[in-house]
């Protein structure tokens, strides 16, 4: 390792990956470590073994779970949005190739105690048990209003310019009731608070917009997830990097980032010097250069059965919007089973999460634990979420941030986006970043 | 799926498409684009396991590439090399995966053998060391892998056997035999035996298995679990043609 990289790497989180393989395909020299003996950090999915030692040291797993290798059990839930930014740098990275996705079979909001589809289009809200005939007409309206929307016509606009009148206004026109604007603004548009309503609506627009083509793109819900766990996706862009040159280090105990004169100009591990221009890290390995923006709590939640009232879903998403349970942000419920290889047979994986807001944070999950039925085992964690104190161009440093609430892997592309630009110093733009390689699965 | 192209010239000039236009390795090469034309390739994922530097890319490079064609530098940015070979009435489509160089520093993804119908896990048969290595591969295949892999166990570099062997071929046969793996001694230099563990895996893959669990994948409309539900990311991203901030629907 005693070379000159032009990138060193450090944690094997899903947004350095990311980062790795881009940087790696446009022919950067990388060189990429890991404290831990496995991929992932906090985006890795956990077999059995590894979750009791992590949540029930000295404990061993109950039998009836079967088998160690059956599980990969995520930490931080996410899904990815069919026609996101994310599946749109899978695709142009060639990435898609390593991995196999499937659908998660439905998306559901929470109203009035309990839960029901979201509707997404004009059709669905009308056969929506959501609203009443009234209101139903109404949202026919609204979203007959976002499809026609073209911000070059105004005579789509209907006296409402987005870019400048903010939501409520826009809620208002159509008359729409508080407890749709909560699905509208939740389920959909997956807006964490309400913070939303007095910013200008071409983001809650655009927001609507991606949920609504990802759920065109394949029917039941807007999102898919990679069969084995999310874990899967570090390891595919680190053999994304590998391939065109990467070099990896799994189990490298970092001694020291090293600077000469306010600059970073290498890397000390376990003795040796590697040098570089520029490191890129997770906040786990800066614990000086990030400040703390929140607390998250999830609970992993093993079931062998399905969610009550979903139709015997193999997977799904619940949001349960924060005006709903008098909160200020919304809870989440991802749900994914062994039909995604993630657990034995005749299991679910359910993680409930929020943005912490009291001193009890488990309890602050329950409205959206009810909903599961009878839990089989929990393991609660709280974690901190980090973000960088600079933009790290002065030191040649670039901190990544913690993996957030949303539900979604869209402000992990924002990250690599804004990280990618610090260090290069230009957009990213992935089409045609990868010759792709011919139709290897032509032949299903 | 198209047909061959039997275009190899052409396939060498164009960097980056590793996917080997070359005809058939294995039987027969005469007729194999016709006989590729009429058959359906059954697509079977390998990967290479083993110690740095056994020349696990050789093996494959003298596998996949035309014999004539020596000089090819190392495929920078493929993701896997595909060869077919014909068996009796099938033709088997390899999707060869290397390891990148990710096995240097004990950094293998385990997503790298997901799902493989077969591994070739290759030692030097000048270095006894390099066998230890090849045997915690097996170990690791056998404990994590698809439980129905094929494997064989290869030595390489055969062509040094003469002059430089620290391993006899007894000792790692009767290991393969014991672990239940296809067993050879191979030269990627001199292309000795290279074909034939291709074949033998080939033909050691359950086939029908294999092709009865993809028709149920194939199978749509069912709910709940199974293969329904899958969705192919390669046929292109959704709404990348939309403008920003515009509804696709």
């Amino acid at each position: 390792m005693d070379e000159e990289y032009d990138v060193i790497v450090l944690g094997t989180g899903l947004t350095e990956c990311i980062l790795s393989g881009l940087l790696s395909v446009e022919g950067k020299k990388v060189l990429h470590m890991d404290r831990n003996d496995y991929y992932g950090g906090e985006s890795a999915s956990l077999n059995l073994t590894q979750l009791y030692r992590k949540f029930r040291p000295g404990q061993e797993p109950p039998s009836t779970f079967g088998r160690d290798r059956d599980w990969n059990v995520d930490l931080i839930p996410k899904f990815a949005m069919a026609s996101g930014e994310f599946t749109n740098i899978l695709y142009h990275t060639d990435v898609t190739r390593y991995l196999e996705f499937r659908q998660i079979a439905g998306s559901y909001v929470y109203r009035d105690a309990r839960i029901s589809k979201v509707p997404s289009n004009n059709t669905e809200a009308v056969s929506s048990p959501l609203m009443g005939i009234f209101e139903k007409r109404r949202a026919k309206k609204f979203f007959e209003f976002i499809q026609a929307y073209d911000f070059t016509n105004p005579a789509t606009h209907q006296g409402l310019d987005l870019n400048t009148v903010p939501m409520t206004e826009v809620y208002k026109k159509f008359g729409l009731e508080t407890g749709t604007q909560d699905f509208l603004g939740h389920a959909l548009a997956l807006h964490l608070d309400d913070a939303y309503l007095t910013q200008p609506a071409k983001e809650t627009y655009e927001r609507i917009c991606l949920y609504m083509n990802s759920m065109a793109r394949y029917g039941k819900s807007p999102y898919i997830y990679p069969l084995y766990g999310l874990g899967e996706l570090p390891q595919g862009f680190a053999r994304l990097s590998a391939i065109y040159g990467g070099t990896y280090m799994l189990s490298k105990k970092i001694d020291e980032v090293v600077y000469e004169n306010g600059k970073v100009v290498g890397v000390k591990s376990e003795g040796e010097t590697a040098k570089t221009k520029a490191v890129i890290g997770d906040p786990t390995y800066f614990s000086d250069k990030v400040k703390k923006a929140g607390q998250v709590v999830r609970a992993i939640c093993i079931l062998n059965h399905s969610i009550p009232n979903t139709a015997d879903a193999d997977s799904l998403q619940i949001v349960i919007p924060q005006n709903q349970v008098n909160r200020s942000h919304d809870i989440y419920v991802a749900a994914v089973s062994y039909a995604h290889n993630v657990s034995a047979k005749d299991y679910w994986v359910a993680i409930v999460s929020t943005l912490v807001e009291t001193a009890k944070p488990e309890e602050e999950l329950q409205p959206a634990l009810a909903l599961l039925g009878p839990i089989a085992e929990k393991f609660v964690d709280i974690t901190d979420l980090y973000e960088p104190t600079t933009d790290g161009k002065a030191e040649g440093v670039f901190v990544t941030k913690s993996y957030d609430a949303t539900s979604h892997f869209e402000t992990v592309c924002q990250d690599v986006k804004d990280v990618y630009k610090r260090v290069t110093g230009n957009e990213l733009k992935v089409e045609n970043m990868v010759k792709k390689q011919e139709e290897g699965g032509a032949a299903e | 799926m198209s047909a061959p192209s039997q275009t190899p010239a052409a396939a060498g000039a164009a960097s980056n498409t590793p996917s080997s236009t070359a005809p058939s390795a294995s039987t027969t090469n005469a007729d194999a684009s016709s006989a590729a034309a009429a058959l359906k390739p059954i697509q079977v994922k390998l990967v290479l396991l083993g110690e740095a530097a056994v020349g696990k890319s050789s093996l494959v490079l003298r596998f996949v590439n035309n014999e004539f064609q020596e000089n090819k530098e190392p495929t920078i940015g493929a993701a896997f090399l595909t060869q077919k070979c014909k068996l009796d009435d099938k033709i088997i489509k390899f999707e060869i995966w290397d390891t990148a160089g990710q096995e240097r520093f004990h950094s293998l993804a385990p997503m790298y053998y997901r799902n493989a119908q077969a591994a070739v896990v290759v030692y030097d048969i000048t270095k006894a060391a390099s066998l230890d290595k090849a045997k915690s591969w097996v170990k690791e295949l056998q404990r994590q892998a698809n439980p129905n892999i094929v494997i064989a166990l290869v030595g390489n570099k055969l062509d040094l056997a003469a002059t430089s062997r620290a391993v006899p071929a007894e000792e790692a046969s009767a290991y393969a035999t014991e672990a239940g793996l296809l067993f050879a001694e191979a030269s990627a230099k001199t292309g000795d035996n290279v074909m034939d563990v291709f074949t033998e895996i080939a033909k050691k893959i359950p086939l029908e298995q294999l092709l009865a669990s993809r028709g149920r994948a194939g199978a749509s409309g069912a709910s709940g679990a199974g293969a329904a539900g899958r969705v192919d990311l390669n046929a292109g991203p959704g709404g990348r043609n939309a403008p920003q901030g515009q509804c696709g629907c």
